[in-house]
Formats: structure tokens, C-alpha cells, sequence
């Protein structure tokens, strides 16, 4: 196996995420093995890597749906790993997360799992919170007639941009995005990667997006980091990814079986 | 080596007892939590409902139509099995007695077991492989809340309801087989059965019914919340609930009664 290369990570002044030394096992696999990454206000990160290399857990931690067994997770300077469970949930107001298989409420109408949050956490009545979920199924370009329809009788396109409008209906500072575009036909693919782009950059928002799809990580994200064996091998932004001589990065940008990097098959 | 191998059962059987106790362990807890969530704000009041829905009313037919045919049947064993001791001139009390302490209460949950406990167990189970469980915690609410606590109230509650049904139709099941087979009197029969009924009789078989619906409700949410491994993992944790929450239903039923007798 070669020497893991230097780090090329940029420096950031004043992260709104950052995973400090973090380290997570389960069982006797180490998934993470002190990991150091950050992302800067505003800015939208895509984590690229094979399958089986942390990349769910990563932001599963910032989440605060897991914890890690070593190491900080800070958003704002305040390490959620810390928190008690409640003040977790807490943390997730400014949080908006659009999940693999877009994790729809399969019991509830369109419009009540984008409300979700606002009826059941915020407390607001269901017909305000109706109006705020057709005002967020409007930005991600559904019309209002999908707001009564039931998960099951959407496209898997239509259950990602539901979930999206899930995320966003809350006006999240941070957005994760969990294999956006798993599953979908290229041009599917390809349409939500632009709204995600456009979404996270009128929102303002900092985004984090995992995907071991090039094409979705160059549209969605500003800059890129590749976790492999349970540390960042690389990190800098999305343009130098075709220039850079990280063996890691060339491998994976290539689709080569041959480098660093076994094929996990 | 050689000792390692032969010490081999022994392992397992180490195993199996810690497994067994943490699972008694992580059982409580959820119990615990849920009890906690069940009676402190917030509620989820359409939650509450939706279940009390598809536990309590939902299950009438299937508790109705079991309670029926057990009165009935076990009218017809006193009368073609209980004529060697005139068992037949005490019918009425016979199957008023074992509806309500053991028949009624017994049977309607495990027809809840059946119903219920897998209902739960494989939608949040289902809820759990695709991740809507994560969700609802990054959607800022708590699944104890949402998802555990209204089950656990919605079942406990409606379990002595539903045996409260199960003992009328239950009895009434067996008077009409006194009245086509004995050609019983049945205003007789049925004053038969008030006077001779207490009032313990009834509550001791409700209380019971409250202990089984809490059962019921925690194996099926304890199952499900702990479900893991696809579809596969689905129907397992729906199989151990179903066969938990009887056994224990079973177990309770034998320790109540037990302590009942000594009151």
C-alpha cells in the first residue's frame, strides 16, 4: 500500500462545520480513523469516495444522529458530539437534510411531510404550515396539485424534490445531502444537481453533499474533499480536481482499478 | 487450543446470556422512555388517535368474532364433557367465570399480538431500513414521542376496552348454545350469570388486559425500533414480536393470576 500523500487541505479562518480528529468503529471496523475536515460559511463541500469509506457516518455525525467514539464535531464552534440528546434535536432546527431514498413519511400526504417540521416541532397550525409547503414545493418547481398526493404515487425524481423541499422549508443555515442522485436516470441526475446548486447558493446556505458521482459533485459543490480508509486523502477546490496529482483523486477521477485504492468488490 | 474447543458451549452459552440480558435491559429501557414520553408534554394528539384507530376499533371484529367462538365452544365442553358431573346445571357460571378471568382478557390479546404487535413492529421497522426514523430526528421531533409513546397509550387503553367487549359477546356466545342445546330458560341463564358474577371477576380479568396491552404495545415498538437488515430484518423482528408478546402475554397471565389468588 503507498504512503498516504500530504494533505492538501486549505486552511479555513472560520469554519460552520468541523470534524476534529473524529474517529467512529463498529465492531472491529474503524470507519473513521481520526478525521480533520471543515467547511467554510456559505460554501457548498461534496465528500467523494468509494462506497464503504465513512462517507454516510461522516455526516451522519454532524447530524447528530450517531456519535463518534473520539474527536469533536463543531457547527458554529459548539461541539454537538457533547450535547445532550434533546439539545441534538434542537441543534437540528437550522438543519436540513435530504436523505438517499428521500425518507418520505410514506403515511402522510405530500404537503404534511414537507410541513413536518413546522407542525410538529414549531408548533404551527396545519393550515399555515400547508401554505409554507406549497410556497416550498413551488421552489423546487412542483406544482400544487402534487400537495395531497401520497409518497408512493410520486417518480423517485418527484420523492427527491419533495424531500428537498422538505429540507429547505425551514430555512436551514446547513443543508446535507446523502447520494442526491442515487438511483435516478442522468438527466433526472442532472436536473437535480442544478436545483440542489441553485437552491443551496439563494438560500445561502452551507452545504455538505456526499456522492461518488463526479458529474453531481462538480455541479453541486465549490470545493471537494475524497475520504478514503477513514481519513481525508484530499481536500481543495472542485476546479483542481482535474488537475490535481493526488494519486487518490486521479484513480477516482479516472475509474482506474489499478492505484492506491482497491476495487471494494 | 484444545481447551479453548472444549470450552466452546460453554462460550455460547455465556453468549446467549448476555445477549438475553441486554435485550431484557435495552426492553426496559424503551419501556421507560416510552412511559416518560406517554405521560409528559408534548403529545402528538392525531398520532394518539391514528393508533387508538387501527389498535382499539380496528380489532373489534377479530376480538368479537374469537370471543364468540370460544364462549360457545367452551359451552358445548360442560355440556358434552361436564354431563359426568352435572356440570351442565352450572354452564352459566362455568363460562361467565372463564370469559372474564382468563378467556376473554387472554385471547384478546393475543388476537392483538397477532394483529397489532407485527403491525407495528414491521411499519417501524419498515420506517427504520428507510430511514424515516433518521428523518423525523433531524426533522427536530422525537420518535419516542411521535412514533413509540402513542402506540404504547393507544394499546394499553384499548386492551381492557376490547376485553370488556370480548367478555359480553364471550358470554353471550355461550348462552346461545345453552339456549339451542339444553333448551335453556334464558332469562334463567342470564340471571344466573349476573348474580353469580362479582365485580372482581370482571376487574381482575381488565387489569390483566391492561398489563397484556402494555405488552403488546412495547414488543411490537421494541422490535420494530430495533429492527435492522433490509427486508429481511423486517419480517424477523416481525416473527419476534408476534412470539414475545405471546409468551409474555402467557407468563403474566399465570403470574397475575398467582397473585390474584392471594389477595
Amino acid at each position: 500500500m503507498t504512503q498516504t500523500p500530504k494533505i492538501e487541505t486549505p486552511k479555513i479562518e472560520w469554519p460552520k462545520i468541523e470534524w476534529r480528529g473524529v474517529a467512529k468503529a463498529f465492531g472491529p471496523k474503524h470507519v473513521l480513523d481520526g478525521m480533520d475536515l471543515a467547511v467554510a460559511q456559505g460554501r457548498s463541500l461534496a465528500l467523494i469516495g468509494g462506497s464503504g469509506q465513512g462517507k454516510s457516518v461522516t455526516i451522519k455525525l454532524a447530524m447528530g444522529l450517531m456519535r463518534p467514539d473520539a474527536g469533536a464535531i463543531l457547527i458554529d464552534g459548539v461541539d454537538i458530539a457533547a450535547l445532550p440528546e434533546k439539545q441534538v434535536r434542537a441543534h437540528a432546527a437550522h438543519m436540513g437534510v435530504l436523505f438517499q431514498g428521500a425518507a418520505l413519511f410514506d403515511s402522510l400526504p405530500v404537503w404534511e411531510n414537507v410541513a413536518f417540521r413546522l407542525i410538529n416541532a414549531d408548533g404551527m397550525s396545519r393550515r399555515d404550515a400547508k401554505t409554507r409547503a406549497v410556497e416550498a414545493l413551488a421552489l423546487v418547481r412542483l406544482a400544487e396539485s402534487v400537495a395531497d398526493l401520497y409518497p408512493s404515487e410520486l417518480s423517485g425524481g418527484m420523492q427527491k424534490r419533495v424531500g428537498l423541499a422538505r429540507a429547505i422549508v425551514g430555512n436551514p443555515q446547513v443543508l446535507f445531502f446523502d447520494e442526491p442522485t442515487t438511483g435516478l436516470d442522468p438527466i433526472t441526475a442532472g436536473a437535480i444537481n442544478e436545483l440542489i446548486r441553485d437552491k443551496v447558493t439563494s438560500l445561502g446556505c452551507t452545504a455538505v453533499s456526499i456522492t461518488h458521482d463526479l458529474p453531481s459533485a462538480r455541479t453541486i459543490a465549490d470545493d471537494i474533499a475524497m475520504l478514503h480508509q477513514g481519513k481525508i486523502v484530499w481536500a481543495g477546490p472542485a476546479s483542481a480536481l482535474d488537475t490535481t496529482d493526488n494519486p487518490y483523486v486521479r484513480q477516482f477521477v479516472a475509474g482506474a482499478a489499478q492505484g492506491p485504492i482497491a476495487a471494494n468488490w | 487450543m484444545g481447551i479453548s474447543r472444549a470450552l466452546t458451549p460453554v462460550a455460547a452459552m455465556g453468549r446467549a446470556v448476555l445477549s438475553g440480558a441486554a435485550s431484557v435491559g435495552a426492553v426496559a429501557r424503551l419501556g421507560g422512555q416510552g412511559l416518560a414520553a406517554a405521560f409528559s408534554p408534548p403529545w402528538f394528539p392525531r398520532q394518539i388517535a391514528r393508533q387508538f384507530l387501527a389498535v382499539g376499533f380496528q380489532s373489534l371484529p377479530v376480538v368479537g368474532l374469537t370471543a364468540w367462538f370460544t364462549g360457545a365452544a367452551l359451552a358445548l365442553n360442560i355440556y358434552s364433557g361436564g354431563d359426568r358431573f352435572n356440570a351442565e346445571a352450572v354452564m352459566a357460571q362455568i363460562v361467565s367465570l372463564g370469559i372474564t378471568r382468563e378467556l376473554g382478557p387472554v385471547l384478546a390479546a393475543l388476537m392483538l399480538a397477532g394483529r397489532v404487535a407485527a403491525a407495528m413492529a414491521s411499519e417501524i421497522g419498515a420506517m427504520r431500513a428507510t430511514e424515516q426514523v433518521d428523518a423525523m430526528v433531524t426533522l427536530s421531533t422525537d420518535p419516542m414521542r411521535y412514533l413509540i409513546a402513542p402506540r404504547l397509550i393507544a394499546a394499553t387503553i384499548s386492551l381492557p376496552l376490547l376485553t370488556m367487549v370480548a367478555d359480553i359477546i364471550g358470554i353471550s356466545g355461550g348462552w346461545q348454545v345453552a339456549m339451542h342445546l339444553l333448551d335453556a330458560n334464558p332469562q334463567v341463564y342470564i340471571t344466573n350469570t349476573w348474580n353469580f358474577l362479582t365485580a372482581w371477576d370482571v376487574e381482575s380479568g381488565l387489569i390483566k388486559a391492561l398489563v397484556f396491552g402494555f405488552i403488546v404495545g412495547l414488543m411490537g415498538c421494541y422490535h420494530g425500533i430495533t429492527a435492522s437488515g433490509g427486508a429481511r430484518g423486517v419480517g424477523r423482528a416481525t416473527t419476534q414480536a408476534v412470539v414475545s408478546s405471546a409468551i409474555l402475554i402467557l407468563a403474566a397471565d399465570y403470574l397475575l393470576t398467582s397473585l390474584f389468588a392471594r389477595i
